[in-house]
């Protein structure tokens, strides 16, 4: 048996929604995490709970990126597959990489599976995989087989298949199996019975790989060198609760959540929920309105108040966000984005949400907008947006996506007491008090809470006098107002750190990005860089106000291309700011960008003549990304 | 003398704000009975806090010398469910109307009372919208005609009072704009009660619905029934009551004894304690075949939200400790990275 050391590899795992391939990568993210590696994940599964079983739309699939270096990404194709059905084969295959190792579970290779998957022929039959290291498996038989003389129903022992795979894959990166199986016994303590059955798949799985004669060779994938420190594995959404109760404490407040059920930001809910001894109170409401409602009368009264959604629950939002910004209260509106419009794609991400953001509201009525770069960025924005809503008294919103709150990473654990409090004072002197009179520095007004005796007054949504707060409908105390509110936000722009910017500050092409693209913008340019080439990237993590650095160098570039996950949001507005020519790389898949697909986006740009320096770039407005 | 220690007066309780409704509009009637009310309570000004929707009827807060705030369009009872589950000790009124509490944030109403939110909803029903000049709402009477039913409303009105007892509040009453002795009882009652009140006033619209309730309110005697704790439904200086006939169909009967008639001791009696059944058979007596049941006609005591919250934190409390951020942050799957990079 020979052992073969790898930087990198890139595994994904699929099947039927209901062959448990989520907790199977996680596992197995978990076990290159404990073994050292930098790793990157990215679930990707359908809105169906159940889908019916071998059919295409229910294929659900997780893939792994883990490596001996730095990354930033899941990875562009898999070089291993593990389909556990024909469908998962047809649906994923196309990704996996030219001479890829695929680990097929034959034992699902029916006529009816293969019919409902569109296959005329068997594909393990009719060398259509000759490419392919294939390794077909009957993985259901060799479950049953390892149950044998189990209590199980036969329905049961088949759920356990997924943990066959996970044992071979286990073997074939030499992992450690040890602690997985203690971790499955733990998961599995409420119903031992089940946790003893997927200890023995695991196990089966494990020791196929070492008795089999079809594999050769165990791949080693070295530790990852990392920065000092404590480290966890967490996903965007967790790091993003766990942010906005530290932001609650750092402020002195207490947090308060609600929110009402939607993919894919319902699991901060869950995460909330759990943190009760901490103080934190959460609500789930009646609906998308009652939430941000419950979440303004909770910022009225003097907590830190969050809510979160998706897109179309941002959309019931608008009206109370707009109340919000009228009566300068701070709230936090998290917005996990998905696929729109409508229902669009629940379980995808993409990052069209942007203007809406912006924008989405009746009347002038601008709202600070920042995003979150990665799973644990989102940690730090959190902290940022409770900090600028309750300094600057505005609703924030503050932008995730899918894939983020999703997909994990191992994360640098900050150490608490270095993180700056800005704790808020509520004022309760009574002389001389005016509800709109400003703070000269933030522009923001008094954050007054009921209880305070002696400064007793009314807000609403109502049009308010610049001063005194009472109902005015005069002409020109509303352009003040409505100026001061737009001034209101561009303040903020004082209190924002160094733009983000890898490369030199001026060249042939900046990428400009936000938001989740991060890893793949970043990639794309480190390897550009390393070849010589003059590309910089610059990513943003306020969009409203816009990162002052930004303005600084984007006319030192040639070419800027904007990459985002829509048809162009933040390229409209780089346009509309600085009225220049920028390029627009666009994808709306409801997939996140590969590598690729930015390398070969950059490189057109490089190729292509250039113009002269400080000349508008060629305009490319249709979608460059492959399909 | 500090402020708390002031007897407070209706004028303390009036804010500086010019009341802007139409002259002769029933809403004057209303907050003048509740700032009396609240004066004679002795509430603080500075614990009681307004939170009213759009309407007309939502504009109340700005005339109150308390904190208030005037919020959009039917979510009142949402915000005002954040302010009261994060600040408890605040005392909390809704104001809404028919058209806000029970058309755009019907929603939201039905899910305060449901979870037994500490909220005084006071729900000022002139059936018609006001400040859109002159729809009708849901709760007007069918064959409404308005601006946008020309030929009549062809929708049948919802009961406001079932409404309200299906959806679970736990203090439920009723009474006119204009009857301060019965509002004001009412008031001191509910702002007593635990819990979800909620509370209907038959307001007069004198610009788009004037004398709505003018034969309700012409007429205590023949069109109301008093509701008093231990007294049996009758009306008409007691000539008449309601019996429960098969069926548990609601009756009215000439009370007395001879022939043709029902004897007292066979009127129902009015408990506001009684079953919700008691309860919603007093909320289906209607015009124009009943006369209206004033007063209270429910209480119970179940424990609020706010109550439930505040425990369940308190048990996590005990359970896990009080909540220590560094433990939550470094929980799950932690590891070191050594000064050499690796892991360790």
């Amino acid at each position: 048996m020979d052992t073969k050391h790898l930087d990198r590899v890139v595994i994904r795992f699929a099947g039927d929604s209901g062959d448990g391939m989520q907790l199977t990568g996680t596992e197995f993210a978990k076990a290159a995490a404990e073994a050292g590696n930098d790793i990157s994940t990215f679930p990707d599964f359908p809105a169906e709970i159940r889908a019916p079983a071998g059919s295409l739309f229910g294929v659900s699939g997780f893939q792994l990126h883990f490596s001996a270096s730095e990354i930033h990404t899941p990875g562009d194709a898999p070089d291993v597959l593990v389909a556990m059905n024909p469908a998962a084969l047809k649906t994923n295959l196309k990704d996996l990489v030219d001479t890829g190792t695929l680990i097929v579970n034959t034992g699902a290779f029916l006529e009816a599976n293969l019919k409902k998957a569109g296959y005329a022929s068997n594909p393990l039959e009719d060398g259509s995989l000759g490419k392919y290291k294939v390794h077909a498996i009957d993985i259901n038989q060799l479950t049953m087989s390892a149950l044998d003389g189990s209590e199980l129903s036969n329905k049961e022992k088949g759920r356990a298949k997924n943990f066959f795979a996970l044992g071979l894959v286990f073997w074939m990166y030499g992992r450690e199996p040890e602690s997985e199986i203690r971790r499955i016994y733990q998961q599995f303590a409420k119903k031992p019975e089940f946790g003893e059955a997927n200890v023995k798949v695991f196990k089966a799985g494990y020791h196929y790989g070492e008795t089999a004669e079809v594999f050769q060779t165990v791949y080693k994938v070295p530790p990852a060198v990392f920065q000092p420190g404590m480290y966890r594995n967490i996903t965007g959404n967790e790091a993003i609760a766990l942010g906005l109760v530290v932001g609650a404490e750092l402020a002195g407040k207490k947090l308060f959540y609600a929110g009402y059920p939607i993919t894919p930001a319902s699991s901060i809910l869950h995460s909330l929920a759990k943190y009760k001894n901490c103080g934190t109170l959460t609500f789930q409401a009646e609906d998308e309105i009652a939430a941000i409602g419950a979440a303004l009368g909770a910022a009225y009264g003097g907590s830190v108040a969050v809510t979160a959604s998706s897109g179309p629950g941002v959309a019931l939002k608008g009206e109370a966000i707009g109340l919000g910004v009228m009566t300068e209260l701070p709230v936090v509106i998290l917005n996990i984005q998905r696929g729109g419009p409508s229902t669009g794609l629940p379980t995808k991400t993409e990052q069209s949400d942007l203007l809406q953001s912006l924008y989405g509201r009746n009347g002038e009525s601008p709202i600070p907008v920042l995003a979150a770069k990665s799973p644990g960025d989102t940690f730090y924005c959190a902290i940022e947006a409770v900090k600028v809503a309750t300094r600057y008294m505005v609703p924030v919103m503050l932008l995730s996506d899918g894939y983020i709150a999703n997909g994990s990473e191992p994360w640098l654990l900050p150490n608490l007491n270095t993180l700056p409090r800005f704790d808020v004072i509520h004022r309760t002197d009574p002389s001389g008090y005016f509800v709109y009179e400003r703070d000269p520095r933030t522009l923001a007004r008094a954050w007054v809470i009921p209880g305070t005796p002696g400064l007793e007054h009314r807000i609403g949504g109502i049009e308010k006098d610049a001063l005194t707060g009472n109902i005015s409908y005069a002409p020109d105390n509303h352009e003040k107002q409505t100026r001061v509110r737009a001034a209101k936000i561009e303040r903020i722009a004082q209190d924002i750190g160094e733009l983000d910017l890898s490369g030199g500050a001026s060249g042939d092409v900046l990428i400009v990005g936000w938001g989740g693209t991060f890893g793949a913008l970043r990639q794309a340019q480190q390897q550009l860089a390393a070849q010589g080439k003059q590309v910089s990237h610059a990513h943003l993590r306020w969009l409203s106000p816009l990162e002052p650095g930004l303005g600084k160098i984007i006319r030192n570039f040639k070419r800027v291309i904007v990459a985002e996950l829509n048809m162009g949001q933040l390229r409209q507005i780089l346009r509309a700011t600085f009225l220049i020519d920028v390029i627009g790389l666009n994808k709306i898949q409801g997939q996140p960008f590969k590598v690729r697909e930015v390398l070969d986006a950059v490189e057109n740009q490089l190729d292509a003549k250039h113009t002269d320096h400080g000349e508008p770039a060629a305009v490319v407005s249709q979608p460059q990304a492959s399909a | 003398m500090t402020e708390a220690l002031k007897k407070l007066t209706k004028k303390d309780l009036e804010s500086d704000q010019d009341v802007r409704w139409c002259p002769g509009c029933g809403d004057y009637a209303i907050l003048a009975t509740v700032q009396r009310t609240l004066a004679q309570l002795g509430i603080k000004r500075e614990t009681t806090v307004f939170i009213s929707g759009i309407g007309c009827s939502s504009r109340f807060p700005y005339y109150m010398n308390t904190y208030g705030f005037h919020t959009i369009h039917g979510r009142a009872p949402a915000i005002a469910s954040g302010l009261k589950i994060t600040r408890p000790e605040l005392d909390v009124w809704v104001i809404t109307g028919d058209g806000d509490g029970l058309s755009i944030g019907g929603n939201h109403m039905i899910h305060a009372l449901r979870r037994n939110m500490d909220l005084k909803i006071l729900l000022f029903n002139n059936q018609i919208y006001g400040l859109t000049k002159g729809q009708y709402s849901p709760t007007s009477a069918m064959g409404t005609r308005a601006p946008s039913t020309p030929t009549g409303s062809i929708d049948h009105p919802l009961n406001p009072i079932s409404l309200a007892l299906g959806s679970g509040a736990t203090f439920v009453a009723r009474a006119a704009d204009t009857d301060a002795k019965l509002l004001g009882g009412i008031l001191q009652e509910a702002y007593k009660h635990k819990g979800a009140v909620f509370i209907e006033l038959l307001q007069n619209c004198p610009v788009f619905n004037d004398g709505v309730w003018e034969g309700v309110k012409e007429d205590p005697a023949g069109k109301q029934i008093a509701l008093v704790e231990g007294k049996p439904l009758v009306f008409a200086g007691g000539a008449k009551g309601i019996a429960i006939g098969p069926g548990l169909v609601p009756q009215i009967v000439d009370v007395g004894d001879g022939p043709g008639k029902t004897p007292l001791s066979e009127i129902l009696v009015h408990t506001e304690r009684g079953s919700a059944l008691y309860a919603n058979l007093l909320a289906q007596l209607v015009q124009p075949d009943f006369p209206i049941p004033m007063g209270i006609l429910y209480r119970h005591d179940k424990p609020t939200y706010g109550d439930l919250a505040a425990h369940q934190v308190e048990d996590a409390v005990t359970r896990a400790g009080r909540g220590d951020l560094n433990k939550l942050m470094y929980s799950g799957m932690v590891w070191e990275v050594g000064a050499d990079g690796t892991r360790h």
